[in-house]
């Protein structure tokens, strides 16, 4: 049976953080139904003042909801360092 | 002291220039820069003249912290009455000329008349002299600042100047110094160009004298300095990938306007990115993207310095833009790419030098370009009309018709009018997305709801910069807010607006209030200038600042009917993304707004607030 699929996605520095196989700083990921916006940071060992702006599917998770927001299948998690501009 | 107590009145009719006394009650009151410039040009002058005439006057000017040891004290501004909004126009540069006009000891240069034929300011310290500049006329504005250079033999005089689109009096044409960069908006370079005034060069060699409490102020930017140092935007963001890396951001949040505003998110974002900037091209091995440069005083250094393919068919046998250069800034690639739909880098480059080099704003060049392709492809103009194919995603055509206005050339005439004017000409005037004439930038109304009540209400029509609130709807700076709700925003949006305007008068650079918030620009000012700078003093100047313009803007002519969004985001739901099926709130954000403001329900500050505010 295929294993359920959300995208992350990481920009500026911590698009070193993603394989080889990451195509446009993005690549597909499996999920569990308790897989955590936490737990997919831990298991790319991002650096944890690295994960500064995280939106899924383009919308903002605030720092405190990491642990217990569920990244479901088909969600697209985008992370970046701080950064700014204008 | 802060200020150099000296401003030089330069009448092109007469040809004269004569030194005066800065009115140092008004510097009081309205700081420096934007604030005090713009209290010169209302008590001067009629709102209503024509931006193009001689009665208009053109004011170059810095704050008091301007070449001073404060971080990024760099910054000058122009101030005038704009031709592309017939507003007022007040655009704000960096680079190192606004340093050198405070070290030739002047606070401020006032141009007014128009000059028999084309002359440039020279001026060195007290000697003030208007040259002859014909065999500048009708060249670049990188030609322009060699000559100069080299006519004076002294490579370190500082140029600013404008390019054949200003010459053309383009309406969105801007004034450049330092090679690349620029007051940009508005239409500043035209009115240079009405006057027959090419350039202005400078040479200071008195440094800066004369700080109130040199101790205090030598302690406190120090340790603002290190403020900045320690922020992780201003101390590695910002440095690392400039404001390029927004476009995944944006994009991300469906904010980012596609092909004049029909969408809100492209497709190809991430090929026109800090990322892909930063990535060897598949065709030369080479990354775009050469290094990142600082303007004067600077402790950030946000630009991007970049190369172009010499085989990328833009520059083939052009070898004058093969050297690195400015750019790509964020505003830039998305007006120039995302808004065209045109997803070659190179390509967005190369049409961001000849900005730079003939002077024009690329953020209205490009979204115009964008109005013309949505002609194109509905049927309003046809190859024939522009004199090639245009249709959204062509990166020739882009390269093309940015040749073809830069020199005047052909449709460039009509797209040089900007979009207002060009989409009004072909009977489809809602397809220009701008505000009292002037174009938006690269945030999406629908998905970030307080900038659509910025560009709304933006005294100098659509513009980012006057209230950048994504730093708080996105970014988190100085707390979060959402970015798809319209409750707060007027708040947010004044607040915005007020502080800004304190930090553009105070000769600093606004990208400081990303670690900086005004009680930081506040002990650095009360340092170096004379008087008392309480933070209260400092918001209220702000708050005063704000007013006054809009007070021009209404005697010039201006009404309620000018603080509107185009109908297509009032309208026409955003159709993917976060803000799916939402429409901006300006409508229901403009009369919060306005009371909040001291305001009446036209938009006309009532008699209290003016009274309060000392207008």
């Amino acid at each position: 049976m295929t294993k359920p699929m959300a995208t992350l996605k990481l920009f500026a520095s911590l698009s070193q953080y993603l394989p080889a196989t990451a195509v446009d700083n993005r690549l597909d990921i499996t999920v569990e139904s308790d897989t955590t916006i936490a737990a997919i940071i831990e298991r790319f060992n991002l650096p944890e003042k690295l994960v500064h702006l995280v939106l899924v599917n383009g919308v903002y998770i605030d720092p405190s909801d990491r642990a217990q927001r569920v990244l479901q299948p088909g969600e697209v998690l985008a992370i970046w360092p701080p950064v700014a501009g204008g | 002291m802060g200020w150099t107590r000296k401003i030089l009145r330069v009448n092109l009719t007469e040809g004269t220039c004569k030194a005066e006394d800065l009115n140092m009650t008004w510097a009081k009151d309205y700081l420096g820069s934007r604030g005090l410039a713009t209290k010169y040009l209302v008590e001067e002058m009629d709102p209503k003249v024509d931006p193009l005439s001689p009665e208009n006057k053109l004011i170059m000017a810095t704050g008091p912290l301007t070449g001073t040891m404060a971080s990024t004290g760099g910054r000058y501004t122009v101030v005038t009455k704009g031709p592309l909004t017939g507003a007022i126009a007040c655009s704000n540069s960096g680079g190192y000329f606004g340093a050198e006009m405070k070290f030739a000891g002047w606070d401020m240069i006032i141009f007014e008349g128009r000059s028999e034929k084309p002359v440039y300011l020279m001026l060195e310290n007290d000697r003030a002299e208007l040259k002859d500049a014909s065999h500048l006329w009708g060249t670049s504005t990188w030609h322009t600042e060699e000559q100069i250079k080299k006519d004076n033999q002294d490579p370190q005089i500082r140029v600013s100047s404008i390019g054949k689109a200003g010459e053309n009096q383009v309406l969105f044409s801007c004034v450049v110094n330092d090679l690349h960069r620029a007051a940009g908006r508005s239409g500043v370079g035209a009115v240079m160009g009405s006057k027959n005034l090419k350039a202005v060069a400078l040479r200071g060699t008195k440094g800066v004298s004369g700080i109130e409490d040199f101790t205090e102020f030598a302690k406190v930017t120090k340790e603002k300095k290190a403020i900045l140092a320690e922020n992780a935007v201003t101390g590695q963001g910002l440095p690392t990938y400039g404001t390029q890396v927004l476009m995944n951001v944006i994009n991300e949040m469906g904010a980012l306007p596609t092909r004049n505003h029909k969408s809100v998110q492209f497709e190809d974002a991430n090929a026109i990115s800090a990322e892909a900037m930063a990535k060897p091209r598949e065709s030369d091995g080479k990354a775009q993207l050469v290094t990142n440069a600082a303007c004067f005083g600077c402790t950030i250094a946000c630009g991007r310095i970049s190369k172009i393919d010499k085989e990328h068919f833009t520059v083939v046998n052009k070898p004058q833009y093969w050297g690195a250069s400015g750019g790509l800034e964020y505003e830039a690639a998305w007006a120039l790419g995302a808004a065209n739909g045109v997803n070659d880098l190179d390509a967005l480059q190369y049409a961001n030098l000849i900005c730079n080099e003939q002077g024009m704003d690329p953020i209205s060049f490009g979204a115009t370009i964008g109005a013309v392709m949505e002609m194109y492809e509905n049927g309003t103009l046809d190859e024939a009309a522009i004199g090639v194919k245009a249709p959204f995603g062509s990166a020739a055509a882009l390269c093309e018709l940015v040749d073809m206005t830069a020199n005047g050339v052909g449709f460039g005439v009509e797209i040089g009018l900007g979009s207002k004017r060009l989409c009004e000409k072909y009977g489809q005037p809602e397809l220009s997305m701008s505000v009292k004439g002037q174009e938006f930038p690269a945030y999406d109304a629908r998905g970030i709801q307080g900038m659509g009540l910025t560009y709304a209400t933006s005294n100098r029509g659509a513009c980012h910069l006057r209230s950048y609130t994504v730093a708080s709807e996105v970014l988190g700076i100085p707390v979060k807010t959402d970015p798809l709700t319209t409750d707060g925003k007027p708040e947010l949006v004044m607040a915005f607006q007020d502080a800004t305007a304190a930090f553009d008068s105070s000769g600093l650079c606004i990208f400081t209030s990303f670690a900086w918030s005004l009680a930081d620009i506040q002990p650095q000012i009360d340092a170096a200038c004379e008087g008392e700078w309480s933070l209260e003093k400092l918001s209220q100047v702000g708050e005063r600042i704000w007013n006054m313009e809009k007070m021009f803007n209404l005697e010039a002519g201006l009404t309620k009917d000018d603080d509107r969004l185009p109908k297509r985001l009032t309208t026409e739901p955003a159709e993917m993304g976060p803000a799916k099926g939402l429409v901006s709130g300006v409508p229901e954000m403009l009369p919060k707004y306005y009371e909040i403001r001291g305001w009446d329900t036209e938009g006309h500050p009532k008699a209290e607030t003016k009274a309060r505010l000392g207008l």
